[in-house]
């Protein structure tokens, strides 16, 4: 492990930010952290930077314990979230800065800086002054700088926050390979769910309590831990319905606009209890009228987007389901729609808990059964 | 940008036009002074035309105070001296302490740090008189009294108030994380203090220590009770104009012209830093 976190605790004043988070991230590897504002995202990075201490908790660098090691020795980069350059050095002195702390020679800074910039394209700009640089070279120049170090970890605190639309998507295509170029571990905070399912080789999803749930990009996506990770990730937001699963003869079935869906088998331990029902919006596909297991739905509006058309229909007893399907493909705008799900898409959660319940694995389990 | 119309740029002149009349006159008045002898400046009505003459200024530079009844010795140019080395010396010694100081308030938390900021700052509330009469003992028996080592020490009660707390109102405007960045990317403290610190609180620094150099420029009642002759400022030195046979106009508005001359000038030199500074807060890098 390049990097673990043990346990850390971490309060200003009273309030406690993070509450015994461990977390370990290997060596190359890209982790994301994502979680909402104020989940502790940013104090975690500056523990590891070492500019704050931890209250309790160790942090292991590449095996050595980070305790009292000063954020000059702990052979780290970090891009903020503010850029925070210096105002009065320009592009250059910025990105020099990891460079001149090892007394490099002139030549070989110049050289350093000259190829970083052109990797990130602002060598045009390297004798502006930070106010004269757009916001989209001062990230770069950020980014940079924290690059040309070359560390061993690499602390991106949501780079592409503060950059317009157009430039963090070309960012988020240039990242991975750049981050992957540096053979860094690096640790990448964002809020964006698309940011840290493209950028990712894991990601540590983190709330208020901590870290709710670590895995691959797909492992978050299809099997969320609870309902709040569900949410999060996937745009349109999952449907979340109430229901009450019922076991009859052949199944486990759940009952939407009054037709039965079947549902894994392995959830029978949830029924007759209150459950919540997720459904990804690309889970669901229309179907003619009439097709076995069609179930009604009243379309309500419809959002074309570039790539995918979203629509809103109501059941009969008037809850709302979301429809995503890809642009151009056929599908009812107004009137009655019919849908089918995709049994192996359905997620079930406990209402009261909001977790994820686990299917029980049965022989049963994947075989279709027939609605009565 | 409202639009101003002809009526009031013309009413604003009008207006700026007296307020500056109002505070500058008495300068102006001075300079002329300055040219005149005792007899002149005295004459009922005033006059502004008169003779120039450059007595007064002979007569301060040289060290003879010619009066009409006898001839006087004054050391006003090494009171002239004195004022300056002491307030320069002090905003030295000031920037040297302060500067630290204001660093380790505006960025380490500690315990008592605003105590001890606070009581640094109460140095001014009090009445200079109500520390001098203790000072005064203190010092005859340290054997700092009418040094300059001493003098120096008291200014401090001037200076460093005043530079701690503009100081560390502007290493407390910058931002935090451009330190740790600069940290971050491999510099020691002291290099990030010297690199990163300094220079972008330097227009507040550069504030701080004109204002205290005028500060220290202008003090009296310190230099008067802990100086004699041979150290006193041109503030104390002054009083050698009032003399037995009568009040020397004409060299006393010669020795304000000379001793508001060095600050003056600095103030002119500083002045963009000055407005640099006081406008730093508003736009960050």
């Amino acid at each position: 492990m390049t990097l673990a976190l043990e346990k850390i605790v971490k309060a200003f004043k009273k309030d406690v930010v993070l509450d015994g988070v461990s977390l370990s991230v290997g060596r190359g590897e890209t982790l994301v952290l994502f979680g909402p504002s104020g989940a502790g995202k940013t104090v975690l990075l500056r523990l590891i930077a070492g500019v704050i201490e931890p209250d309790a908790g160790t942090i292991m660098i590449k095996g050595r314990d980070m305790e009292g090691v000063e954020p000059e020795d702990r052979g780290i980069g970090m891009a903020f979230q503010n850029f925070a350059l210096f105002p009065h050095m320009d592009a250059t002195e910025n990105i020099a800065a990891p460079l001149t702390a090892r007394n490099m020679n002139k030549t070989a800074i110049t050289e350093t800086v000259g190829k970083i910039a052109r990797m990130l394209k602002i060598d045009h700009v390297l004798h502006h002054k930070p106010k004269e640089l757009s916001n989209g070279q001062k990230q770069r120049t950020a980014l940079a700088r924290a690059l040309a170090g070359e560390p061993d970890i690499l602390l991106l605190d949501d780079p592409l926050r503060n950059v317009d639309a157009k430039l963090r998507f070309e960012m988020r295509l240039e990242l991975p390979r750049l981050l992957k170029d540096q053979n860094a571990t690096v640790i990448y905070v964002t809020q964006d769910y698309k940011e840290a399912m493209a950028l990712g080789d894991r990601i540590a999803v983190m709330n208020a309590r901590g870290i709710e749930q670590t895995g691959t990009p797909e492992e978050i996506y299809l099997t969320p831990a609870n309902i709040e990770i569900a949410r999060l990730f996937g745009d349109p937001v999952i449907n979340l319905l109430d229901v009450s699963p019922v076991q009859v003869e052949g199944g486990v079935f759940i009952t939407l606009s009054g037709v039965p869906v079947n549902i894994d088998a392995g959830y029978s331990d949830m029924v007759g209890r209150d459950c919540i029902i997720g459904i990804r919006p690309e889970a669901i596909r229309f179907v003619e009228e009439g097709s076995a297991e069609a179930i009604p739905l009243t379309i309500e509006a419809e959002t074309p987007l570039n790539e995918k058309t979203v629509t809103l229909g109501l059941t009969q007893n008037g809850r709302e389901i979301m429809v995503s399907r890809p642009a151009g493909t056929p599908g009812p705008s107004q009137g009655t729609g019919y849908i089918v799900i995709d049994a192996n898409h359905i997620h079930l959660f406990d209402r009261a808990t909001g977790k994820r319940i686990v299917p029980v694995k049965t022989q049963a389990a994947g075989s279709q059964g027939v609605a009565p | 940008m409202n639009t101003i119309s002809p009526f009031e740029t013309v009413l604003r002149g009008i207006a700026i036009t007296l307020v500056i009349l109002f505070f500058m006159f008495p300068i102006f008045w001075i300079v002329l002074m300055s040219f005149q002898t005792n007899a002149t400046i005295l004459q009922v009505p005033p006059s502004i035309f008169f003779e120039p003459t450059l007595q007064n200024y002979r007569g301060l530079i040289t060290g003879q105070l010619v009066t009409d009844t006898s001839s006087l010795e004054i050391r006003f140019m090494s009171n002239l001296f004195n004022s300056l080395f002491l307030s320069t010396a002090s905003v030295a010694v000031g920037l040297m302490l302060g500067v630290p100081a204001a660093y380790a308030f505006a960025r380490l938390k500690f315990r008592g740090s605003e105590d001890i900021a606070f009581t640094l700052l109460s140095f001014r509330f009090a009445p200079p008189l109500l520390v001098l009469l203790p000072l005064t003992i203190y010092f005859q028996q340290l054997g700092l009294a009418n040094t300059y080592g001493g003098l120096i020490w008291v200014y401090q009660l001037i200076v460093l108030p005043l530079i701690l707390w503009i100081v560390r109102g502007y290493f407390e405007d910058i931002p935090a994380d451009i330190e740790y960045a600069y940290r971050i990317a491999g510099h020691r403290w002291w290099t990030t203090f010297r690199k990163i610190a300094l220079p972008l609180a330097g227009p507040g620094i550069a504030a701080a220590a004109l204002l205290a150099f005028i500060f220290a420029w202008n003090n009296f009642v310190f230099a008067l009770v802990l100086a004699s002759a041979d150290k006193q400022p041109v503030t104390v030195g002054a009083l050698a104009f009032i003399t037995a046979s009568g009040v020397q106009y004409g060299q006393i508005a010669a020795g304000i012209i000379l001793s508001i001359a060095p600050t003056f000038a600095l103030a002119l030199y500083a002045q963009r830093y000055l407005v640099e500074g006081l406008s730093l807060g508003a736009v960050k890098g």
